[in-house]
């Protein structure tokens, strides 16, 4: 979900630039250098749609006591302030696991690769980590893009991805986990809940400028149109803008019960400060945020977030003897200021689950997995999950949390029971209906 | 509320920003030719300087006012480390100045990221930044009437070197004819450095407040370089007026348009009438009255 990686495009030099006319060689020696940067780029972009057709026959070799599985994050670049904490997390999994024995007698052998924010590194470090490492099943991304990346990739080769953010639906495939949340185990409640519990009759949409807010936005507009809300407007701003003065001027004027926030990243440090600096506040209207975890509150200002709101399915502060365990194994090892975020859960989780696919299955093997996966469980962090076998999603508890001047979250509603992942939203008739 | 007034006040604020950040570009582009892509990082170095300050002085209330001053000596002196150790060898290069300080400025990001961490850092402001003053009916946010007021304040310090010191008159000599600005006796060798030392130290200073806007992070400098850059070609290539009127011009022309479209229209309608702008214009609002043949 979340953030499309962003690459920064190359220098616009500024327009009329007095000095440099073509007639200066110069002016065409940088004419080749900006036409070799846009070949690079096209090829690059050509990569990631390679599908690559090879045999998809398997060189996962099970035969000693160990078994590789590949660990693909974002090592470096933009997303790596969040991904990195995936990685961590899935390590503790890992080690975990091994402890207690590994995976049907087999020591997890991790090969980790730094997908570098980059979907096209996604896509190939992908396939070198099923192709030259033989792993039995790889666990990361989490933009839309690079999973996008991926996702051709994993089917060619019939391997197996675990794919532990929440995101904007629409999506499955049989070589794919999703741990993390579709929009109905997100976004559809956290609608419900406004409209329930805080009895709402407008709503104001504000996001980033990508591909994960406007879909969600075009799911809340459709929700709303069905259940009487009025929209009372829907603004972006583009990923990393830092200029929310019309923005917030918009929304006070428009003058919403609520905000649904989709911005992403350090646009929501800017926008919090001048939502704050405007006088508007979390009893005037309160902000639903769907991208702002433990590890991002810091970063905008506890000041300027307390008694917001916020809707994931793990919060730090969930009482369940699984996340005690969970919290004080992560701050044993990344120090006593860490926090543990809904993708790092979910993360770990996929991690456990895959164990469990693996030791119904009583094999490393693809098919044998994907049959077994429907309906298998784990008592996770967040609470008791369950595989759906169609789609590969997994059952979750829908929770809205207020950010508390701490910095962690507390659970002020909870869907009554985890909710069955409709990635498609086929049962919400609203969404079918124009 | 009025609208009008509503979005000339956000135009007003935004422009304050732009101009900010644009009035020391303005004069090591405008005196030098000297593209300076790393303007972007000189003021990310005034931004993490303000969180330095935050940290060990650990008061919101003063860090900011002390951070100032602090952050115009490291944007400065890094202008001169770049200036001494790069650029010298490239003037009237324009487009080598351009891919140079570009590479120079992403080396500076990942100096920063080693340091810092690639996660972004909150500044907390000064509580007496807090809250709103309510101007003609419109809440005014306190954090953006500083800024403007340090844009305006900034602007009037440049405008008195360049006018009342003999400084300012060396400066404006060598942008008018360099060579015979030498001929007169002038080092312009030591003008460019002074000058690039003013020019990066007042991006250290739009760093430091632009903490009150946003976080800190590596790219924050990128996020704002080419807008920057925009204001100083429209406003006319070393000319302060032009600077001040672009800046204000594109803050409340782009407010007007976002509220009347939707950002990234507002975006592209700029954009499309800067283009169209330097096609009748080229040489910006102001131009230059020189006799060299530049």
């Amino acid at each position: 979900m979340r953030i499309t990686t962003v690459t920064s495009p190359p220098p616009a030099s500024p327009a009329g630039t007095p000095t440099d006319t073509v007639r200066n060689p110069r002016g065409r020696r940088a004419a080749g250098v900006v036409a070799v940067l846009a070949l690079a780029l096209s090829t690059a972009a050509c990569g990631a749609k390679a599908g690559e057709t090879t045999e998809a026959t398997s060189c996962v070799d099970t035969s000693g006591d160990s078994v590789k599985v590949g660990f693909l994050n974002s090592l470096s670049g933009t997303m790596a302030i969040s991904e990195t904490t995936v990685f961590k997390s899935l390590s503790m999994a890992a080690e975990e696991i091994n402890a207690a024995g590994g995976v049907l007698g087999k020591k997890l052998d991790v090969v980790s690769e730094d997908g570098a924010s980059e979907p096209t590194v996604f896509a190939e470090k992908a396939g070198k980590l099923i192709e030259s490492d033989c792993v039995a099943a790889v666990f990361g991304g989490w933009t839309s893009s690079s999973r996008k990346a991926m996702l051709p990739v994993f089917e060619a080769k019939n391997s197996l991805l675990f794919y532990p953010v929440q995101y904007e639906g629409l999506e499955a495939s049989k070589n794919i986990f999703y741990s993390g949340a579709t929009t109905n185990q997100q976004i559809v409640p956290a609608l419900d809940w406004l409209k329930d519990e805080k009895k709402i009759t407008s709503i104001f949409l504000v996001g980033s400028d990508y591909v994960f807010p406007r879909t969600a936005n075009e799911i809340i507009k459709k929700y709303a149109a069905a259940h009487g809300i009025e929209v009372k407007g829907e603004e972006y701003q583009e990923l990393g803008s830092t200029n929310f003065g019309t923005v917030v001027d918009k929304v006070k004027q428009a003058g919403a019960d609520a905000v649904f926030n989709t911005l992403n990243g350090d646009s929501n440090v800017a926008f919090f400060k001048e939502y704050k600096g405007k006088g508007l506040t979390a009893a005037k209207m309160p902000v639903v945020s769907v991208s702002i975890a433990e590890e991002e509150v810091p970063g905008v200002g506890v000041d300027k977030l307390v008694g917001q709101y916020t809707a994931w399915n793990y919060y730090q502060t969930v009482e369940s003897p699984a996340n005690e365990k969970f919290v004080a194994a992560f701050k044993k090892a990344n120090g006593d200021k860490a926090v543990t975020s809904d993708p790092m859960e979910a993360a770990y989780t996929s991690l456990y689950l895959w164990k469990a696919m693996v030791e119904k299955a009583n094999s490393f093997d693809v098919a044998k997995v994907q049959e077994a996966a429907g309906g298998t469980t784990f008592e996770a962090p967040e609470g008791s999950v369950t595989v759906n076998g169609e789609n590969h999603h997994i059952a979750k508890t829908a929770l809205i949390g207020e950010i508390q001047s701490d910095g962690l979250i507390k659970t002020v509603w909870n869907s009554p029971t985890p909710i069955e992942p409709d990635p498609y939203l086929k049962s919400y008739d609203w969404w079918e209906a124009k | 509320m009025d609208v009008f007034l509503s979005q000339v006040f956000t135009g007003l604020s935004a422009g304050g920003v732009l101009l900010l950040i644009a009035i020391g570009l303005t004069l090591t582009f405008g005196q030098m030719g000297v593209i300076n892509m790393a303007h972007g990082e000189f003021l990310m170095a005034g931004a993490y300087t303000a969180y330095v300050m935050n940290t060990i002085i650990g008061n919101a209330e003063a860090s900011l006012l002390l951070a100032l001053p602090v952050g115009f000596f490291v944007g400065g002196l890094l202008g001169v480390a770049l200036e001494a150790g790069v650029l010298r060898w490239m003037y009237r290069r324009p487009l080598d100045t351009l891919l140079v300080t570009y590479g120079v400025g992403l080396v500076l990001q990942q100096v920063a990221r080693d340091i810092f961490g690639a996660p972004a850092k909150e500044v907390p402001g000064p509580s007496w930044l807090d809250g709103s003053v309510p101007i003609l009916g419109y809440d005014f946010p306190l954090s953006r009437l500083f800024l403007l007021a340090l844009s305006l304040a900034a602007l009037a310090g440049v405008a008195a070197v360049l006018k009342l010191t003999a400084l300012g008159r060396q400066v404006r000599a060598t942008v008018q004819n360099r060579d015979l600005a030498e001929t007169l006796g002038i080092s312009t060798r030591r003008t460019d450095r002074i000058t690039f030392f003013l020019g990066s130290g007042l991006a250290g200073i739009a760093g430091v407040a632009l903490t009150l806007l946003g976080s800190t992070g590596p790219t924050i400098g990128s996020s704002y370089i080419v807008e920057a850059f925009l204001v100083v070609v429209v406003g006319g290539i070393g000319q302060i007026k032009g600077t001040v009127i672009a800046a204000f011009v594109i803050g409340v022309g782009q407010s007007f348009l976002e509220y009347a479209t939707s950002g990234s229209t507002a975006k592209v309608i700029v954009l499309a009438l800067i283009v169209v702008f330097l096609q009748v214009r080229p040489q910006g609002i102001f131009a230059v009255r020189t006799r060299s043949l530049a």
